[in-house]
């Protein structure tokens, strides 16, 4: 996405907002969705008849959300339930509004796999190594964790220091599912679910939906809300090996780091101007994965990097200030973006960054993107 | 998914793009798709070359042998025929030719080590079914 450095702050979230996260099995993906939304449009200020883009995402049908919100919009699109479209719809708003296809988009993810069951694995999810008990992309972050390893001398130990610390910030979240602290110990005698990994190396499932509202910068100044400007993105996918989902054989590294120079050049930023980094942790190693990507760390180094607590508030970097996929919600990275927001309005309470004004969110995936957020 | 035969884990599906590949498993070949054009071999087969995006694509033998490039045991089933088997190994390997394969490591993992020889072996689930799976080259 080079070339686009013309955009930088030219698109502002203006409103985000989340449902409670648990167990709602009465509720459909519309009925939290429409929760989410009405937040988020409440703390906007806007009129939501306003809002004239809508994305949609992990919610069957984008005319029926129109009809429940009661919009008829000039832009739409849909995405479907991946662990990875949020970088990338929030990319795909900001080019609709900086091209005037809209003038204000409203997001919304949703999700009910907790009530209603869903493995992420076995007949849910048909490849072809099904007969030889190859499933879920848990086992595919494992057969990752297990190459780097081997390759670097990681340890589960090392591997811990993730969910420790995201567990830790999930206890200063009163939004969190998962609040009780653990330590590496605990980790080391979790059960195991595909070796390498363990229980607590594995994201939450639970019901919840999420909401972002953007608009142009200009717009945004008469918001209610102070606005956060979206300064700085970048995308690279990995389609070749798709065969092994939600696999790469060298750990999204290339790809992730495309994707961050990306952000960085088109911000203005580098490493040491981020104050926060929100991501996307399925898994506890595509954290691991994330930072080498990033540049953060050396390749091969991100067991050592994360040691003796950097990811927590008041470490070298603070990451996933709200507990992340592993401990607060597993919002597919939406409720990191939302985190993202948060942080730079202050609004954290507990789990605030002091100082912060530039947070950066990534998703190391088959679609890897960063996107970079500042306050002006 | 029960067959007549009682084995109750789930079998490939044998639709026309991989039904040679199962065909030359249950004689005893491991094969991959090699593009007539371009020479590229890979596994699983595509419509076309990925490479060079032509039509003309072969099954070839490939020589049983790879290295071993990662390795997983499940603790979990995800089907109920696994559950007998917790926890079974799964491993990632290199075909000396080139495609990466899954499979099921057997003989357990003492030796394993990223880079390790290893060797195909073929596992006669059914009658009309064989699996090729991989087993580490210990030194006898």
């Amino acid at each position: 996405m080079d070339g686009l450095h013309h955009l930088k702050d030219k698109v502002a979230v203006i409103g985000v907002g989340n449902t409670a996260y648990g167990s709602f099995p009465d509720v459909d993906e519309y009925g939290l969705a429409s929760q989410a939304f009405r937040s988020a449009v409440a703390e906007s200020g806007i009129d939501k008849n306003e809002i004239d883009g809508l994305l949609v995402c992990r919610i069957p049908y984008y005319a029926r959300m129109g009809e429940v919100l009661g919009i008829d919009p000039r832009w739409t699109m849909t995405m479907p339930p991946h662990g990875r479209m949020s970088g990338m719809g929030i990319i795909e708003a900001v080019l609709a509004l900086a091209t005037g296809q809209a003038k204000y988009v409203a997001l919304l993810y949703a999700n009910i796999g907790r009530s209603r069951r869903v493995n992420y694995g076995g007949d849910e999810s048909p490849s072809v190594w099904d007969s030889f008990g190859f499933t879920s992309p848990g086992a595919a972050h494992a057969m990752m964790f297990r190459r780097h390893m081997e390759l670097y001398g990681t340890t589960t130990r090392q591997l811990a220091e993730v969910p420790v610390a995201f567990r830790y910030h999930a206890g200063l979240n009163p939004g969190a599912v998962m609040k009780k602290p653990f330590t590496i110990d605990d980790h080391e005698s979790a059960r195991p679910i595909v070796a390498p990994l363990r229980l607590l190396d594995y994201c939450l499932i639970n019901d919840g939906a999420v909401c972002l509202i953007l608009t142009t910068a200009d717009r945004a100044r008469d918001a209610k809300q102070k606005p956060v400007h979206i300064s700085g993105f970048g995308g690279r996918d990995s389609f070749k090996q798709s065969a092994i989902a939600n696999f790469n054989f060298n750990f999204w590294n290339d790809e992730v780091q495309d994707a961050g120079r990306q952000a960085y050049e088109m911000a203005g930023v580098s490493h040491a101007d981020i104050d926060a980094l929100m991501c996307y942790d399925n898994f506890s190693p595509t954290v691991l994965f994330s930072l080498e990507g990033l540049g953060f760390c050396p390749r091969g180094e991100a067991g050592r990097f994360v040691e003796g607590g950097t990811l927590r508030l008041g470490g070298k970097l603070p990451t996933n200030t709200d507990g992340g996929h592993l401990s607060n919600s597993y919002m597919q990275g939406w409720a990191l973006n939302v985190e993202a927001v948060r942080q730079l309005r202050g609004d954290c309470g507990d789990r605030q960054v002091p100082d912060v004004e530039v947070v950066q969110y990534v998703q190391a995936t088959p679609c890897s993107r960063s996107i970079i957020y500042t306050r002006r | 998914m029960n067959t007549p035969t009682g084995y109750s884990k789930p079998l490939p599906r044998l639709d026309p793009l991989f039904r040679p590949f199962w065909e030359h498993a249950q004689a005893g070949r491991l094969v991959v798709q090699t593009c007539d054009s371009c020479g590229d071999r890979h596994f699983p087969p595509s419509p076309i070359c990925p490479v060079c995006n032509s039509d003309g694509q072969s099954w070839t033998p490939v020589s049983g042998r790879g290295t071993l490039e990662s390795w997983i045991a499940f603790h979990r089933a995800y089907w109920s025929g696994f559950q007998p088997d917790l926890p079974y190994d799964v491993c990632l390997v290199r075909l000396a030719e080139g495609p990466l394969l899954v499979s099921n490591l057997l003989g357990g993992t003492e030796g394993a080590k990223l880079g390790a020889a290893v060797e195909v072996v073929f596992d006669h689930v059914t009658d009309t079914i064989t699996l090729p799976k991989w087993k580490l080259i210990r030194p006898t």
